[in-house]
């Protein structure tokens, strides 16, 4: 395949960045949508100038560190996976590839696709955790939990943390990822205990660092590459309010 | 045992050893904790448990990952689960039988003391990430499922769908998470560690590069611990991650902390197939697969020609024409041999000719009978992201048709060389979780690379490197500003700045392929000592290489990829040149080590117990020295050494 790739370039996070084209030729439709980008570089490195930078580690879709809004949509046109998982076969031979970095005011742009998700860390610092120490915990099998609320908070827990939600919402809002930490622990009795405490510091938290609010168009299920369903919003809202009132 | 290193193994029954060392060794007191800084590097299930568990205790910690979150550590990516020795499915599992199963899963090149402790803590790692509310997989009572996994015949292994190393790894980041937000770790995101500083003999810190700014820091501690994962991308194409490296280890080394057995490298047999040159990774699918799907490749050569030509499909074969060779050769386990015996077979029946795509490289793993047995539902509740996950990448439906495996690297047993306390042969430097060498031996059974990075991180550091720190409760908070830290800063500065005005031709990628190539067809599935000594020969060449013909583009004083790479590739060639070496000297068989001098007449990995009952501890010499090698001897105690046999 041949491809034409309209590729966001700026030096660092102060510097003005814009678009650069390059042509790249000969892809294999087996090749996955970073091996391409490797493949830029190489021939990039070759002509003597800078490769691009973007975030990438586990290339299988878990880690969460690759990001990449591609033809206008993030993690590229497939649905349900990561910019890892997209392989070449979901573009065209001829076409042009528009390849930008998360678009939110919260992540800003290090280097060329690269952002800064610091204030995911935060968000989880806040309160995304069962106030348990190593040691002294009762046995594994002392509580049981309904495979139905097992399996809610695993569809939940899925999240990997990657952003594509707030990049892609209007509003760049956080709700889904806070959404799915909160309801992973609201739907097991690990986490009851702090239920209210954590929903409150976690919404806190995102709006203190300038995350927008959410107004439901359900953009952030759609785009995210785990399908972490935007039932968890609801479930995130009742936690909040409950907690709320008890105030 | 030679003077340098000692196991410091306690003595007395193995039962009671952990027990009576835990009641022996130091404690220090609450108000002394706060005193005391610790560096941890490494926020996998090693590194992040650790940190989590020592700050709990009250030291001072200083986490380092060079992910822009500690959750992106690549213990994330493990899928299948994790052993623990608990009995809950009542079919005669224990501390023994794990135990047992880990010793001889690792061909018997383990030391003893320490599996025997992992087994005992097992259990406490399940009871701990159920409270911190890890959605292990439940049935419908509600109480925890167990699978079997590879080299037992007991069902032990806890799991959360295929996704088990990221709920594993997302408790142990949620416990961290708690302890930065109290203040008690300090937490440095996209940094990499390029040395350590020893002072006296003792390790006192470390010099990393902040990778957004380039900016060279020094950071200073009463004891560091690496927990930085293994050495298996060397090979260029593995399942680890693409930022996964060995620097942190091979700067240690270095500086005086030795390394066991490089040349223990461990093949998956369940990877998808390598597709071209271009290609940046191999991913794994989960030995789980192994409970439902079936091995197999054709008996006829007929029959494998047309499936190359893609005139038939897999499923027009009779089921009489199909060799499901795992069966055939190993009626007791079947399709759940360890890894190192599945590679094999794999590998024999493809250059035998009977590969299936191609390449001629690649197996099938076949769900259709347990689809039919069990329905298409329980397969896909059971394996759905996985068959996700293949049908994205290769745009083939496991559903309908089998899937194409081949073996690939996936983890190194080897690793820094650490005592019964985790420490390493420099004083105050300790090495948990793949990092280091101690409980797989030479061959890991699957699910337990999750165990042991939470035994070490959670069970057993928090207690050991006590023992180290009450001798250090006098010594005031160490200062950068003493001349190792400097002379550390210095030589890091001076190696980014050769590199970045080098002016040389070849990209970064380029030489690490060609090491991976050199690696893979010398120091992979088959060995010999003409191909160890050829590599040698050629990873020599290929440094010189590297130092005088590669080109990092960009600044040192930015965000840079390519010199990020370019110093790990330096140290990574290094390590390969070690693993062919160690390969030459053991010039027997042992688990995912096999040299092809040392088979057993039906093909197994023939050990050689008289000569290399021992673990193989290289010391750096210098360098432009040949290391030495130490000799750690195994001794055998409680488990008889047989051939390792899965008919």
């Amino acid at each position: 395949m041949n491809l034409k790739l309209k590729v966001w370039r700026q030096k660092n996070a102060k510097a003005k960045g814009g678009f650069e084209i390059y042509n790249i030729s000969n892809i294999s439709p087996d090749t996955s949508f970073l091996e391409m980008l490797d493949i830029l570089n190489e021939q990039l490195i070759n002509e003597g100038k800078e490769p691009v930078a973007f975030d990438h580690d586990c290339r299988e879709g878990i880690c969460g560190m690759c990001s990449l809004f591609i033809n206008g949509r993030a993690h590229g046109p497939d649905d349900d996976v990561t910019t890892c998982q997209l392989h070449m076969r979901k573009f065209k031979d001829g076409e042009t590839v528009t390849i930008e970095p998360w678009r939110s005011a919260a992540f800003p742009v290090i280097k060329d696709l690269v952002v800064e998700r610091e204030a995911f860390e935060k968000i989880q610092q806040a309160g995304g955790y069962v106030s348990v120490n190593t040691g002294g915990v009762p046995d594994g099998n002392a509580i049981a939990i309904p495979k139905e609320d097992a399996d809610e908070a695993m569809d939940a827990a899925a999240c990997i943390g990657c952003g594509a939600c707030v990049a892609t919402c209007k509003n760049s809002s956080a709700m889904l990822f806070v959404a799915a930490k909160v309801s992973q622990f609201a739907k097991l009795p690990q986490g009851k205990p702090e239920a209210a405490r954590r929903a409150k510091a976690m919404v806190a938290k995102m709006d203190e660092l300038g995350f927008g609010g959410c107004t439901n168009t359900g953009a952030c299920e759609a785009e995210c590459p785990k399908g972490i369903s935007i039932s968890h919003i609801a479930r995130l809202n009742r936690e909040y309010l409950v907690a709320k009132l008890k105030d | 045992m030679t003077q340098k290193i000692n196991s410091h193994i306690p003595a007395g029954p193995i039962k009671d050893k952990w027990t009576n060392h835990k009641a022996n060794i130091n404690v220090v007191s609450p108000a002394n904790k706060r005193k005391l800084d610790i560096i941890v590097v490494g926020t996998g299930l090693a590194g992040a448990s650790a940190s989590a568990s020592l700050s709990e205790l009250g030291y001072n910690v200083k986490s380092f990952c060079i992910q822009d979150s500690p959750r992106r550590a690549h213990s994330i990516a493990a899928q299948g689960g994790i052993n623990a020795s608990k009995n809950y499915q009542n079919d005669n599992d224990s501390v023994h039988r794990l135990f047992y199963d880990t010793v001889k899963g690792g061909d018997y090149r383990a030391r003893e003391a320490n599996v025997h402790r992992l087994a005992e803590v097992s259990g406490n790692i399940i009871d701990q990430c159920v409270a911190q509310g890890v959605p292990f997989a439940r049935d419908y009572g509600g109480l925890l499922d167990n699978r079997s996994f590879g080299g037992v015949l007991v069902s032990r292994t806890f799991y959360a769908r295929g996704q088990t190393g990221q709920q594993l790894l997302l408790g142990a980041y949620s416990a961290l998470n708690r302890q930065i937000a109290k203040g008690g770790v300090k937490q440095y995101n996209r940094h990499e560690m390029l040395d350590v500083v020893v002072i006296d003999g003792k390790a006192r810190g470390i010099i990393t590069r902040n990778l957004v700014t380039g900016e060279i820091e020094k950071h200073s501690a009463h004891a560091v611990v690496i927990a930085s994962g293994g050495y298996g991308n060397v090979f260029f194409l593995s399942t680890n991650a693409m930022n996964s490296n060995t620097s942190s280890a091979w700067q240690i080394y270095k500086k005086g902390a030795m390394f066991a057995n490089p040349c223990f490298t461990q093949i998956h047999p369940t990877c998808i197939p390598v597709h071209g040159e271009q290609q940046s990774k191999l991913t794994l699918m989960s030995e789980s697969l192994r409970n439902d799907g079936r091995i197999w490749v054709p008996k006829k050569m007929e029959d494998v020609e047309k499936l190359r030509k893609k005139q038939i499909r897999p499923r027009d074969i009779k089921e009489e024409d199909r060799d499901y060779y795992l069966e055939r050769r190993y009626p007791a386990y079947g399709n759940l041999v360890p890894r190192d015996v599945a590679s094999r077979a794999a590998k024999e029946r493809c250059d035998a000719g009977f590969g299936v795509n191609e390449t001629g490289k690649a197996v099938y793993l076949d769900f259709a009978s347990a689809i039919d047995r069990l329905g298409r539902d329980v397969i896909e509740e059971r394996y759905g992201n996985l068959f996700q996950m293949y049908e994205k990448i290769t745009d083939d439906n496991p559903y309908e048709t089998p899937m194409q495996i081949y073996p690939a690297i996936h983890y190194t047993m080897g690793g820094t060389w650490v005592d019964y306390n985790l420490m390493t042969t420099v004083p105050g430097l300790f090495s948990l979780g793949e990092s280091n060498f101690s409980d797989h031996g030479a061959n890991r059974l699957g699910a337990s690379a999750l165990m042991q990075g939470l035994a070490d991180g959670y069970f057993i550091l928090p207690y050991t490197i006590g023992d180290y720190l009450s001798n250090e409760i006098q010594t005031p908070r160490i200062s950068t500003d003493h001349p190792e830290f400097n002379k550390a800063y210095e030589t890091v500065r001076e190696k980014i700045t050769k590199l970045v005005n080098n002016a040389g031709k070849r990209s970064v990628d380029s030489i690490h392929k060609e090491l991976g190539h050199i690696m893979w067809d010398n120091v992979g599935m088959a060995r010999d000592e003409k191909g160890l000594t050829e590599a040698i020969e050629k990873i020599k060449a290929l440094k010189k290489e590297f130092w005088s013909n590669v080109k990092v583009p960009g600044t040192s004083d930015e965000f840079n990829q390519e010199l990020e790479k370019a110093l790990r590739l330096a140290d990574f060639i290094e390590l390969g040149e070690l693993m062919a070496r160690d390969a030459l000297n053991r010039s027997e068989s042992c688990g995912g080590h096999f040299r092809v001098e040392s088979a057993t007449e039906e093909g197994e990995a023939k050990r050689n117990d008289e000569e290399f009952a021992y673990v193989s501890v290289w010391e750096h010499a210098g360098d432009d020295k040949e290391p030495i090698l130490n000799k750690e001897p195994l001794v055998f105690e409680n488990v008889e050494l047989k051939q390792r046999s899965y008919k």
